[in-house]
């Protein structure tokens, strides 16, 4: 070898050294994903192959409550802020694609079943708006209006639904609305009434049959079958509490990513320390798991053989594992101050975990419950792998 | 069913309120300047981080109102200590007390009226 070609080796292998540690590398995005670092307004791309992280993306304003939904090729992330902030985020060259603030606060988002459209639930003001996921430019806004005044109500637990629908709660009116784009931009709107007290959150079955709302002003959630939309919402797990007084909750529990099995669903009961198990033909309960705090987090991994379940202010610091045949705890583990979530990768074997006020993402084997590494991430909240992209509800 | 709302009756929480607005007024209680340095940045954490889960990080709102300086301008302070210490049934405000103090919450929306945090 030449000593101009050993130079030119040289470089190239120091090149390929930088890209495999950073953006820019050809390469997948199914082991990709990202976390949201809620204090500094950023995320970290990481690699759950390698267990690290890629590098971080900057400016997406307010990231306290974010969440990511993903474009149908994973390769494009988008956030959705507390400030309102929408921003789409290229995963692979770590860069800013498009961003609007489109209102004043927020909680979440979704994408359409075929990639087309990103919706955006607003608290304030409360309704629904609808972007081109291309360009983030407005299709159409939903306000969550209702009653005679013409009160705007606060949106909550919005899902995409197959057919181009997307599914969402208002929590101030206690009803339940169904956005149909299946005709074109402008939506057809069922609006389903009377589903009971402050729904918080939702979520819709992997199979996108089943829409579940949450409800914190009374005990008890409402399903909607969107195969039958026309029966409206029932009533399941009506006053699970027993009329005991409920402790005072310190966090919302969350729904998106609850647990379903095959023949379960299990769901975390409101101020209690409890996870419940519904039949999911019936979806009636079927039975009760106490657990170490109040839940916020029902996950199922994805085999369906546990379900992880991490907990409310002050009891965060622990995670704890329900066997789902006897319905026990199987292990609990203490990942340390402030598990904020957790994200199982696609097939199961690891799990992801926010530690937020320790700044640190541990990253577990599910099968021996040993932790395999630690990325550093400064108050890490959600943790969204791109699997997500290829999901009904995610 | 349960209406948690309905367990509590509105008068019965008006009366709460108001006896704990004149027993707070009552009881002249421990100054703040005797928080140590490490319970305040503590506490500025929890605000954040905790409250901030139902009010924002920014505190500028979320599932609940926002805690700006602004917002609380015309909002008696008593009131506000109570809503904190005693929560607001019927609504997601949980009641704070067991974890915090009457000092430390009344040094909470001190805090928060000032506008320091913004
Ligand atoms: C689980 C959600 C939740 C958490 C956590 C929470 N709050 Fe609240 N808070 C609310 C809601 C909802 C209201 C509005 C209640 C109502 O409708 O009157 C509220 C009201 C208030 C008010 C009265 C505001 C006003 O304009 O009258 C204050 C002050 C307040 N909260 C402070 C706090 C502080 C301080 C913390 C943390 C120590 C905290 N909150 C944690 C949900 C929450």
């Amino acid at each position: 070898m030449t000593r101009g070609m050993r130079r030119v080796c040289r470089i190239v292998i120091a090149a390929a050294a930088v890209l495999t540690a950073g953006f820019g590398e050809l390469r997948g995005t199914g082991d990709l994903g990202v976390v949201v670092e809620r204090a500094s307004g950023r995320l970290q791309v990481v690699d759950s192959t390698a267990r690290i992280s890629l590098g971080v993306v900057e400016g997406l304003g307010d990231l306290s409550h974010a969440s990511v939904v993903y474009s149908r090729d994973a390769r494009f992330a988008y956030v959705f802020g507390r400030d309102g902030g929408l921003t789409k985020v290229d995963i692979l060259t770590g860069t800013v694609v498009a961003r609007v603030v489109q209102a004043g606060n927020s909680i979440g988002g979704a994408i359409s079943g075929d990639g087309t459209l990103v919706a955006v639930s607003n608290y304030d003001p409360g309704g629904v708006k609808v972007f081109d996921a291309r360009t983030l430019e407005l299709v159409k806004e939903i306000p969550a209006t209702f009653g005679a005044e013409g009160a705007r109500s606060k949106v909550v637990g919005l899902t995409d639904a197959p057919g181009r629908r997307f599914v969402f709660s208002l929590y101030d009116a206690g009803e339940i609305w169904i956005a149909d784009f299946s005709h074109g931009d402008e939506a057809a709107v069922t609006r389903i009434r009377d589903v009971g007290r402050q729904p918080y959150d939702a979520l819709i079955t992997a199979d996108g049959r089943h829409y579940v709302a949450g409800l914190f002003g009374e005990d008890g959630l409402a399903l909607v079958d969107l195969w039958h939309p026309e029966l409206g919402a029932r009533r399941i797990l009506a006053g699970y509490g027993r009329g005991e007084q409920p402790l005072p909750v310190y966090k919302m529990p969350h729904l998106e990513g609850w647990a379903m099995t095959e023949n379960h669903a299990f769901l975390p009961a409101v101020g209690r320390h409890e996870v419940l198990v519904v039949d999911r033909r019936t979806w009636r309960e079927i039975g009760r798991v106490p657990v170490h705090g109040q839940p916020v987090f029902v996950m199922a991994r994805p085999d369906g053989r546990e379900v992880w379940v991490n907990f409310a202010h002050p009891r965060n610091d622990t995670i704890q594992i329900i066997d789902v045949e006897s319905l026990t705890i199987r292990h609990t583990i203490e990942p340390g101050p402030a598990v904020l979530h957790m994200e199982f990768t696609p097939r199961g074997d690891e799990v992801w975990v926010s530690v937020r006020d320790a700044d640190r993402v541990d990253v577990y084997d599910t099968a021996t419950y040993r932790r395999l590494a630690t990325v550093a991430v400064e108050k890490p909240s959600g943790i969204f792998l791109t699997a997500r992209a290829h999901r009904i509800g995610l | 069913m349960v209406a948690r709302a309905a367990m509590t009756s509105v008068g019965a929480f008006v009366a709460t309120v108001l006896a704990v607005a004149s027993a707070l007024a009552a009881g002249a209680s421990v100054p703040a300047d005797r928080l140590s340095p490490e319970r305040k940045a503590s506490l500025v954490h929890l605000l954040r981080h905790d409250c901030g889960s139902c009010h924002g990080m920014r505190l500028l709102g979320g599932l609940g109102p926002p805690l700006t300086a602004q917002a609380l301008e015309a909002k008696p302070g008593e009131m506000l200590v109570a809503t904190v210490l005693y929560g607001r049934p019927g609504t997601p405000m949980p009641p704070w007390r067991g974890a915090l103090s009457e000092t430390e919450v009344r040094w909470l929306i001190d805090l928060l009226k000032s506008g320091e945090l913004q």
